[in-house]
């Protein structure tokens, strides 16, 4: 529990850090030699990026499921996307 | 005397020198990850923020059957947005269980059992940062799981990249049906780091790790191994299964989703899997999208895994404590699965002012079928260690209808 407890304060730290950076940013940026790479897909060209049918994640409720199946007739187990959850896999 | 005291001196030390070994791994592991996300930051650009999950509602029947045991239920899922930067959950989940398996026809009678499943999730959105939490409870009545999952995902580089750090903890208590003395416990910690990047104007593609560290009573109480004995008529007798009370696994895994010239997608992953135990896994998916007009979306895919065993798994043992840990969970043999999914969905789209945005009913249907290397069929009349390999398939259905609002 206190092992526990010492992970969770620091992926809270974590969130404070990536909240806090992304107003810092110019400051990084004089110390990032990648700071001139530009994205090179502009806001204006994700047309097919924005289409529902690229979406890893179309439909929660069925992904959540379809992993389970899967976890439960497995061995192999994490790193297959979604959120962790108990599992009476039994 | 003096030796004694010695030997348990050095016991101790072991121990705790090894403790101390197991905490600081779990504090590089997280250093690690803040470490990786200080790194993402540096990229950090002017662009849109991320953006919260879809406001929806899902609801589900969901039907397992095969290898003689069925498996279905309802699930719930319901999202709503409170302003602009909190969206919560939640979902409810039920697994009816009914039949046997080969495990439970070569040892004990049919069962049935129900599995209820609540979890509620938030996650709250701040410029490009997108924070998440949630609480599983599952509970059965031989069963008893409570989880929690923090998860932080940020938006980087003209919001082209995704990086995504994420921690649960689980704590599980197991029963045993008929036995009400038996009680054990067991604790689970997950730690995930996820990339993704959008390479082209039709490509993204993704990476993934997960670590997870078991502790406890990792055994399934109702699955034995096989040892010879020539006492009894078939040859073989069943004990208690006997595994490590520790588990650490690592998976890593790649995506990638590519949009046609026309519309339609195609997407691939492939997950290479190791633990401690000794089992390697690895498996890869292709599928094919394929919307018509703007009402049907046709989906296929084909799903291959292969896994090779535990260091403690073998199908027949030569009597019932020849090792210290002994497994004969066909989940822990090497083997084979394919699976090949099609799916349809009809949607209706309506005004983005009104009430209701968009609904849709989906039909999904999975076939499986699994090959076994080393796990015969115990219930065959056969000599011992000369049953046919085992072998099933299984039937999967998803039928669910969704709102969005």
């Amino acid at each position: 529990m206190r092992l526990f407890n010492k992970a969770l304060a620091k992926l809270l730290l974590v969130g404070c850090v990536a909240t806090l950076s992304s107003g810092c940013a110019s400051t990084f940026d004089s110390i990032n030699p990648l700071a001139n790479l530009e994205p090179w897909v502009k806001p204006y060209e994700r047309s097919n990026l924005a289409d529902p049918i690229m979406s890893m994640n179309r439909n929660p409720v069925a992904l959540a499921y379809a992993k389970h199946v899967f976890e439960s007739r497995e061995g192999a187990r994490g790193a297959d996307g979604g959120a962790g959850g108990g599992c009476g896999c039994n | 005397m003096l030796t004694v005291v010695q030997v348990v001196v050095v016991a101790v030390t072991k121990r705790q020198a090894a403790k101390a070994i197991r905490q600081k791994l779990n504090t590089l592991k997280v250093i690690l990850c803040v470490l990786v996300l200080i790194v993402s930051a540096l990229f950090v650009g002017a662009a849109n923020s991320a953006v919260l999950p879809t406001e929806r509602a899902d609801v589900l029947y969901h039907a397992y059957s095969g290898d003689g045991v069925t498996i279905d239920g309802p699930s719930v899922l319901l999202r709503k947005n409170i302003g602009g930067s909190v969206s919560m959950s939640a979902n409810y989940y039920v697994d009816t269980v009914s039949g046997a398996s080969i495990d439970v026809r070569a040892t004990a009678s049919p069962y049935e059992e129900v599995r209820k499943e609540k979890t509620v999730g938030l996650d709250y959105l701040n410029n490009k940062t997108l924070l998440s939490t949630s609480f599983t409870n599952s509970s059965e009545n031989d069963f008893e799981a409570n989880s929690v999952y923090v998860g932080i995902s940020q938006d980087f580089f003209g919001d082209l990249s995704t990086i995504s750090l994420s921690y649960s903890k689980g704590w599980d208590v197991v029963g045993r049906r008929g036995d009400e003395s038996f009680e054990e416990e067991a604790d689970r910690q997950k730690y995930g780091l996820g990339f993704s990047q959008v390479a082209t104007k039709s490509l993204i593609v993704g990476f993934n790790i997960e670590h997870i560290s078991d502790e406890g009573y990792l055994n399934n109480p109702y699955r034995a191994v096989r040892f010879l004995d020539a006492t009894t008529d078939r040859g073989f007798s069943f004990a208690t299964e006997k595994y490590p009370n520790t588990r650490s696994s690592t998976a890593y895994s790649i995506n990638a989703n590519y949009y046609l010239p026309y519309r339609a997608a195609i997407y691939g992953d492939a997950r290479t899997y190791s633990d401690t135990w000794g089992i390697k896994a690895q498996n890869f998916k292709l599928g094919y999208i394929h919307p018509i007009e703007d009402a049907w979306v046709f989906e296929v895919f084909v799903r291959h895994y292969k896994q090779d065993k535990a260091d403690f798994y073998q199908d027949l043992f030569s009597r019932p404590d020849e090792f210290n840990f002994m497994a004969r969970d066909k989940e822990m043999s090497s083997y084979t699965g394919v699976t090949a999914g099609i799916s349809v969905a009809y949607e209706w789209q309506f005004s983005q002012t009104a009430t209701f945005k968009k609904s849709a009913v989906h039909f999904e249907w999975d076939y499986m079928k699994f090959d076994y290397d080393d796990f015969r069929d115990a219930t065959a009349e056969a000599p011992v260690g000369e049953e046919p390999l085992f072998g099933f398939s299984a039937n999967v259905l998803r039928i669910f209808a969704s709102i969005w609002y």
